[in-house]
């Protein structure tokens, strides 16, 4: 992983000191409301339902075992003793006073961690493929890219009052594990017809109130010219963005306002003025940061046969794990492990800090010291011998991080909602924990396949509902907790937006509703497709008749 | 008069910001782009150094035939979080060459002096209820820059090129 040189750990310390000495402007009462928000936002820092939610930066997911020991101390000392993963591979805390803020900040950047540009109207945490490095089906690793933009964006001088908030994300291999097409610029690594790598460069995708998938604005960028490029991109943005209401100042409102090829066009022409800048990436510039994203040392190892029929139980529910938990790892003797937060009757993506502390150890001891968080709100140990699962296993057993419902229907993004949430208008977590209430048995989770539920409690789309399987949306009618359906959407290179099922539906009758449209997949799955497939052979009437069908 | 800093010195200051039909003054001032482009030669003729000042909508393009004469552009915050002005500033000085006092105007708060500075601006009158001397703490809080800008401090890039080809 890039690890810190003296220059960065110079900078994280000075960002610490520059936020103490605004915090404490600010309770001294020298800077209003107003004029402290972006400068909080900028360090992570929402104001929230309970305290300041405090939102910590994982670049593309990545997390070494020490620095996921400090969360676990920053949960136990500050926090009520957990936090929460996000779809945009980050952490939150949720009950840490203003007051103490700095002091976790200057805690974090003893393991080279920070807050800074996880929320406020500027260019975000990169976001990644949670299994860069380690999956089979890679064409290159994204990481160093992910690392020369999260270099180049920190505190860019002319990017810091943006419209609105700005989301890249970047993958490297086929499948895409990052929902590229949702990001207001997505990129994929792809090769051309000579034979080099690239990127394919997406823009304008993005969920909230108006969902959009990306357009391509250019078929392939060569690598040294990606900053230069996202510059020219963000540059017409901030120019051109608008400003004049919140709900339409993403870029994607730009590039549909103006079209796509004349927004290009206007990228175009400011690129050429910039193309030869200081930007431009040298083969050392590239080579350097490659440098720090190394194969980790494995051992030559053959494959074992890990796939057995077995009658013992406890046989079985390692098969299961095995079969649902873990990956096929691109070096031989490998697996990769998926840890799954959707512990049913827990918040999911929530872990509580003994959990962190001895999950960072099994990271020590199994995977080279290093963790990866998901867009799905799991964690991942991506480099284990095959020969260690059974011991792991048992190790993440006693962690309770190992229910074996990776893709099921149980593995569901969630936002934190009303519970936690400012902006939401209805429960999320609740919802998530009524509907696996519903699925208690692996064995039908298994028979119904994969099937991606992803729950928002407000239209901002923290949970991606739009790009779930099936998406539930929280909406408050008349003071009440009320959900909007829709059905077939996907996030990946097929990514689509689902379409709405019909009126919303009332927090007790949720779970009902997923089991009728459970059911009504099963009932005519062909082939053992999956339930996209069937929402898209079939259409959504089928399930529409049989949810709203008069009760009784 | 008002406290201004400039290059990161405090002077005092009596530019008056003039509107589309006030008077023009013996001492300096700056006019809107508007104003400007109508009163032009009269404008020029003035004896003491008139100024334009841009607000973030208003397209810079306008003023390339003057920048080689101009010696004031204020660059207007209506509202302090508009972000416009900043590639405003960082077009004039790369891409036009503008070599005179860029300023920033209006709801200029210290925290943002840094960026602004970085972006070309070298001038600053901080809006009300705050103090000038204090403000220049602000310049130096942050001492490490990732990518290039336009002020003089080398992006953290060639600092790391620079090492590297030191210790070969």
């Amino acid at each position: 992983m890039y690890r810190y040189d003296a220059y960065d750990r110079q900078f994280v310390q000075e960002r610490v000191a520059q936020f103490r000495d605004q915090t404490a402007r600010f309770l001294r009462g020298d800077l209003s409301e107003d004029e402290f928000k972006p400068l909080r936002l900028m360090n992570g820092l929402y104001i929230q339902r309970h305290a300041p939610m405090l939102r910590i930066a994982i670049p593309y997911g990545l997390l070494s075992a020490e620095q996921l020991r400090m969360l676990a101390t920053i949960a136990r000392d500050y926090d009520k003793g957990y936090g929460h993963f996000t779809t945009r591979q980050n952490l939150q805390f949720n009950w840490i006073p203003l007051e103490q803020i700095p002091d976790v900040l200057a805690d974090l950047a003893t393991v080279d961690m920070h807050a800074i540009q996880t929320s406020g109207n500027c260019i975000r945490n990169v976001t990644a493929d949670q299994l860069a490095g380690v999956a089979a089906d890679e064409l290159e690793d994204p990481r160093p890219y992910c690392e020369l933009i999260r270099q180049w964006s920190t505190l860019h001088p002319e990017f810091t009052f943006l419209p609105r908030k700005f989301k890249i994300a970047i993958s490297g291999a086929e499948q895409d594990r990052a929902a590229i097409m949702v990001h207001d610029i997505g990129l994929y690594l792809v090769r051309n017809a000579a034979g080099e790598t690239g990127f394919q460069v997406l823009v304008g995708g993005g969920l909230g109130r108006t969902p959009v998938i990306g357009k391509v604005i250019r078929e392939f960028l060569p690598k040294r010219d990606l900053l230069s490029y996202l510059e020219a991109i963000l540059r017409v943005y901030n120019q051109h963005g608008r400003r004049d209401n919140i709900y339409k100042a993403r870029i994607k409102i730009l590039v549909n306002a103006l079209g796509i090829d004349q927004f290009r066009q206007q990228v175009e022409d400011e690129w050429t003025h910039i193309q030869h800048s200081a930007l431009r990436l040298d083969d050392a510039d590239i080579a350097a940061m490659q440098g720090h994203f190394t194969a980790p040392a494995y051992e030559q190892l053959t494959d074992l046969d890990l796939f057995t029929a077995t009658e013992k139980a406890s046989d079985r529910a390692f098969q299961n794990w095995l079969q649902h938990n873990t990956l096929a790892h691109k070096k031989t003797g490998y697996r990769i492990v998926m840890v799954s937060l959707k512990v049913p009757g827990h918040a999911p993506g929530d872990i509580r800090h003994e959990q962190m502390e001895r999950l960072a150890a099994l990271a020590d001891r199994y995977s080279f010291g290093l963790l990866r968080v998901t867009h799905q709100q799991n964690l991942v140990l991506a480099d284990v011998k095959q020969s260690a699962l059974r011991k792991l296993w048992r190790e993440l057993i006693n962690l309770q991080l190992a229910t074996p419902n990776i893709g099921t229907l149980n593995d569901m993004i969630c936002c934190p909602g009303l519970d936690f949430c400012s902006l939401a208008n209805a429960g999320s977590i609740d919802v998530a924990q009524q509907i696996q209430a519903s699925f208690p048995d692996l064995e039908q989770l298994y028979d119904i396949g994969e099937l991606r539920i992803n729950i928002s409690g407000c239209m901002n789309a923290c949970g991606h509902h739009h790009v779930g399987n099936i998406g539930i949306l929280g909406v408050d009618k008349n003071g009440e907790e009320w959900y909007q359906f829709t059905l077939g959407g996907r996030s990946g290179r097929e990514a689509r937006l689902g379409l709405r099922l019909g009126p919303a539906i009332a927090k007790d009758q949720v779970a009902t509703a997923i089991e009728r449209i459970v059911a009504v997949y099963l009932s005519h799955r062909e082939n053992n497709e999956r339930f996209v497939d069937t929402v898209d052979r079939i259409g959504i009437d089928p399930f529409k008749e049989h949810v709203y069908a008069a009760h009784h | 008069m008002r406290r201004i800093i400039k290059s990161r010195q405090l002077f005092d200051d009596n530019t008056h910001h003039l509107g589309l039909d006030d008077p023009l003054p013996l001492s300096p001032c700056t006019v809107p782009l508007a104003r400007w482009l109508d009163e032009r030669e009269q404008l020029c003729k003035h004896p003491t150094p008139v100024g334009v000042r841009l607000s973030a909508s208003d397209d810079i393009k306008a003023l390339l035939p003057d920048l080689s004469t101009l010696t004031l552009i204020a660059l207007e915050f209506e509202r302090f979080t508009d972000g416009r002005s900043y590639t405003q500033a960082r077009l004039l000085r790369e891409r036009y060459d503008y070599t005179g006092e860029l300023r920033a105007v209006g709801a200029v708060l210290r925290d943002q002096l840094q960026f602004m500075e970085r972006c070309g601006m070298d001038a600053f009158e901080l809006s009300a209820h705050q103090d000038a001397a204090d403000a220049l703490k602000a310049f130096e809080q942050i001492n490490i820059f990732f990518q290039p800008a336009t002020a003089a401090p080398a992006a953290l890039t060639r600092l790391r090129q620079r090492r590297s080809a030191a210790h070969v």
